[in-house]
């Protein structure tokens, strides 16, 4: 049989069949001999002192073979990316989920029974439910005090210090001359905007088994993304060797972002396995997930944008709030991400950017698909079409006009190596054909018609390869050849689902002429993969695929070297395919004939082999100027909907993207990922809304958290722009995250087409939109400093 | 100790004799009592579809059904699904269209759609997007479990 390239083709996922039949073991699917299970009693106050925990009536239940709380683990660590956050509640809770005890019981009916047996006595105080009320001078500060960790030796330190006000992280930054971009301006626009709570909906909810083994070894079976950054958090948090920790991953139920940071029950499940000395599976129920997980961040962003009569942007002021939540994880943190978008979507000279990240006791935020991008680029293109409509320039050439090249280097120092902006553009646009029915459905405004449609057009910018978060972002790959040509593939790299497992398959399969069937990859344990930094910022197929490409290429000039020596020709004039060691079309060895005659000889090591892959370039300075990603990832999305002015109702129609993905290496899987991303993205533009009253989730359920169904996805019209990055893996660039961020942006400037009216928040509800064309809307309000 | 209830029924073709609380649900059973993890649970209230299976050839969500009410039915989960013809021919195309990715709403969209091939010789694509309006999947979009929905039924999409 012979096989041509696998690059670009429609590959089934490698896990696929066992997933469809049933038969793949999630973390919920998996008990251990002599595990226990655990449930935590969680706050019933929003901001209050905890005055008195009884615990006594609950460790008296049959069955229950541990109760804790933060007495019976003074020696715990604040967890999460500012250290601030303590899993067991020591005197304060801070939100209404914050954790004040946990059981381990024989199941989780007794423990469920023991929870209710522990009685809480609490001091309420103020809550503070917002940030505006955050920021007042006279609002009492949410961590005011020093929190301080008492080590097993009675030493004292402090881990995160009392903060002066409640502003729990900023990110600011400034190019060129703001005073210059104003005088240069001959249109400026603002407009404030909101961003709304939503949260992932995996839909296998949060999970994990903790284990201590005879020696004092940790065993965890964990859901998440950063396995080996984990190991380290979890070592610090119990004072042991990382290499004490292992990290099994079993097949995750759905990531997003969502299993980026450790959260209060995997330390509480940690602490229970310490205590009961065996197995402890804690597994949340779908209020929890909904009521407790974090969320995308939800932001109020104001923005001033100004451009020249000949239709150049000028400046970008931008000014944001984030409500952190109490406690803070990455949440916070999407700033940086933001800013790339208001500096370096579009040509922009000058560009001053705040931002805040604000402690309340509302749900605390995380990270999310596109990680503050989706937020950046809504208050974006609402301003491209607004300053075009000023300028009386077309949409699509306004943007064009201000659109990146390739080889550019941005005021902050984003180089742009490969860049395909301008093609999604044009190929989105003319897919669509987004200018006649622009024009079309504007001149309808006035036609008493009370159905609208609109058309809109949004684009973004994001991470496409790697992303220097951390002073090293790489992954290494082990590659094992046995006896039969049969290609172990051991990598960091995890597999959420996305496909990860499959592409790097496919790209070693590529390097080594060997079939799909010829690979199995291991990639879900830390005793036995080698490091990878975590699967975010849609690094994988780039990170781990140029990582495995790597090993392959090291195995096939080991073993085309040997072949060379042994044939007496140069190993310049071979090569591997289907199976065989060719010169030219001719076949010399059968390859697994040929590994099996390097048995016991020297060259035996050739067949194992492994690299590392770190994207040589320049990091970030503190001000923010410099490269975050090896390259960069483009997208144009056009919108179409249908609006019902009569009821608010909008419809989203169909959905033509354009993707520069550097190269499509499994067609299928790339075809998913976009799809998934805009029906993701659908649900943060039009149904999605985790409403927060009071510090209370009031909708943790999946029938008033309302998901996309299969009856109302648009119809998709994907393009890819291969622009074959240098860098890239085959040319490839990464995809994850892209495919979600720019439709809220895109339905709202359709919105704004269908029905001259601009709505600047999200989502757009029947209600809202209803309320916007009937003027009766609220629009959001900056509350920050004028 | 809650009372028991013993009951009878014909899971994937054979035979049980169980033993429940009056309080347990099938979900409960299936997964606890029986070890069948395919059956899964995403919402235990009837919102996601991650937990449906096959009661006398009507689909159920099994989170929501009293395992007591099993007595005198043929019940059909995944496991039992997978391995008929039918089964098999409908997991080769969710495999070859893509439809599957992080996997955990397969088993119930798998049984939905079971249901729809079952009753409907050639349904529609909006047939079959009704079909499965209850099956929530976060990752894929649905499009492409639509397309392996409407190939496993012999017809591309209209």
């Amino acid at each position: 049989m012979t096989t041509g390239s696998l690059i670009g083709k429609r590959i089934p996922k490698l896990d696929a069949p066992e997933k469809a039949a049933g038969r793949t073991r999630y973390i919920h699917d998996i008990d251990l001999p002599g595990q226990l299970h655990a449930k935590i009693l969680r706050s019933t106050q929003v901001h209050a002192k905890i005055v008195r925990i009884d615990t006594a009536a609950a460790r008296k239940l049959p069955g229950v073979h541990a109760v804790i709380t933060a007495a019976d683990v003074p020696w715990q660590r604040p967890i999460g990316v500012a250290k601030d956050h303590l899993p067991l509640k020591r005197d304060r809770v801070r939100s209404l989920r914050d954790e004040i005890a946990a059981v381990a019981a024989e199941s989780p009916e007794i423990a469920e029974r023991a929870l209710a047996l522990i009685e809480v006595e609490y001091e309420p105080l103020a809550p503070v439910l917002d940030t505006e009320a955050a920021l007042s001078p006279d609002t009492p500060r949410l961590h005011g005090e020093d929190l301080v960790w008492e080590a097993p030796g009675g030493r004292r330190e402090v881990l995160h210090k009392a903060s002066a006000d409640n502003v729990a992280m900023t990110f600011d930054y400034a190019q060129g001359d703001m005073a210059q971009g104003e005088r240069d301006s001959a249109v400026v626009v603002e407009d404030v905007f909101w961003l709304h709570y939503v949260t992932h909906c995996c839909l296998g909810v949060s999970g994990v088994i903790a284990e201590f083994e005879a020696n004092g070894n940790l065993l965890i079976y964990s859901n998440t993304q950063v396995p080996f950054l984990h190991k380290r958090e979890f070592a610090e948090l119990l004072g042991i060797d990382p290499g004490r920790i292992r990290i099994i991953q079993p097949p995750i139920g759905g990531g997003f972002g969502s299993k980026l940071d450790i959260y209060p029950f995997e330390p509480i499940a940690i602490f229970l396995a310490k205590a009961t000395r065996r197995p402890v599976k804690l597994v949340y129920t779908r209020e929890e997930e909904f009521a407790v997980s974090p969320t995308r961040q939800p932001v109020l962003l104001r923005l001033r944008s100004g451009a020249t009569r000949e239709g150049r942007l000028t400046f970008r002021s931008v000014e944001t709030i984030h409500d952190n939540g109490a406690y803070t994880s990455w949440g916070a943190t999407t700033p940086f991400v933001m800013m790339q978008t208001f500096s370096s979507l579009y040509r922009v000279p000058h560009c001053s950017y705040r931002t805040r990240a604000v402690y309340t006791n509302n749900p605390y935020a995380g990270s999310f698909r596109g990680y503050g991008n989706l937020q950046a680029t809504f208050a974006v293109e609402a301003h491209m079409d607004r300053l075009a409509e000023a300028l009386g320039m077309d949409p699509l050439g306004f943007r064009l006009a201000n659109a990146q090249d390739p080889g550019e280097i941005t005021p902050q120092g984003m180089h742009f190596k490969s860049c395909g902006f301008k093609e999604c553009l044009q190929t989105a646009a003319a897919r669509s054909d987004y200018l006649g029915k622009h024009a079309e459905n504007r001149a309808r405004w006035n036609d008493g018609n009370p159905v609208k449609r609109g058309v809109g057009i949004a684009s973004m910018l994001h991470v496409g390869g790697g992303a220097k978060i951390y002073p090293s972002d790489g992954c290494g790959t082990i590659l094992k050849i046995d006896d039969f040509a049969h290609v172990t593939l051991l990598t960091g790299a995890s597999e959420i689902g996305q496909g990860s497992e499959t592409v790097l398959a496919q790209l070693v399969c590529e390097e080594l002429g060997l079939p799909l069937t010829a690979v199995s990859v291991v990639n879900n344990d830390t005793d036995i993969t080698p490091w990878d930094v975590g699967v975010h910022a849609s690094r994988t197929t780039f990170i781990a695929g140029n990582s495995a490409i790597g090993a392959a290429r090291k195995a096939k000039a080991k073993i085309l070297s040997a072949a060379a020596r042994k044939a007496g020709v140069p190993a310049a004039s071979l090569s591997m395919k289907d199976g065989f060691i060719l010169k030219g079309d001719e076949k010399l060895y059968e390859l697994a004939k040929f590994l099996r005659s390097l048995h016991f000889s020297d060259k035996a090591e050739l067949v194992m082999t492994s690299f590392y892959y770190e994207p040589p370039s320049r990091h970030q300075d503190r001000e923010f100027k410099g490269d975050v990603s090896a390259a960069y990832a483009w997208a144009s999305q056009v919108a179409e909907v249908e609006l019902d002015t009569q009821t608010g109702i909008v419809r989203l129609v169909k959905l033509t993207a354009a993707h520069d993905v550097g190269r499509v290496l499994n067609r299928l899987g790339i075809e998913g990922q976009i799809e998934g991303g805009i029906v993701m993205g659908q649900g943060y533009a039009l149904t999605e809304n985790l409403i927060v009253e009071d510090g209370v989730v009031r909708n943790p359920s999946f029938r008033d958290y309302k998901l996309v169904t299969a009856p109302e996805i648009p119809e998709m019209d994907l393009s890819f722009i291969e622009t074959m990055d240098g860098e890239g893996p085959q040319g490839a660039k990464g995809v994850g995250e892209a495919p979600a961020i720019c439709i809220a942006a895109a339905v709202a400037n359709a919105i704004y087409n269908a029905t001259g009216v601009r709505i600047t928040a999200l989502p757009f509800t029947p209600e809202r939109v209803y309320r916007a064309l009937h003027g009766a809307a609220a629009p959001p309000v900056w509350t920050g400093a004028k | 100790m809650p009372l028991k209830v013993e009951i009878e029924f014909r899971l994937n073709g054979v035979g049980q004799r169980v033993s429940v609380a009056p309080d347990m649900t099938v979900l409960e059973m299936l997964r606890g009592a029986l070890g069948l993890t395919g059956t899964k649970y995403g919402c235990g209230e009837g919102e996601c579809g991650t937990c449906t299976i096959r009661v006398d050839g009507a689909t159920v969500n099994s989170c929501l059904m009293p395992a007591v009410d099993c007595e005198g039915r043929e019940l059909q989960t995944i496991e039992g699904f997978a391995v008929t013809p039918a089964g098999e021919r409908l997991a080769r195309s969710f495999v070859n269209h893509g439809a599957v990715q992080c996997g955990f709403c397969t088993p119930g969209m798998m049984m939905q759609a079971g249901r729809l091939l079952d009753s409907l010789e050639m349904p529609s694509r909006e047939t079959i997007q009704r079909g499965i309006e209850g099956n929530l999947c976060r990752c894929t979009g649905y499009k492409k479990i639509i397309d392996a929905i409407a190939d496993a039924a012999g017809k591309d999409a209209q």
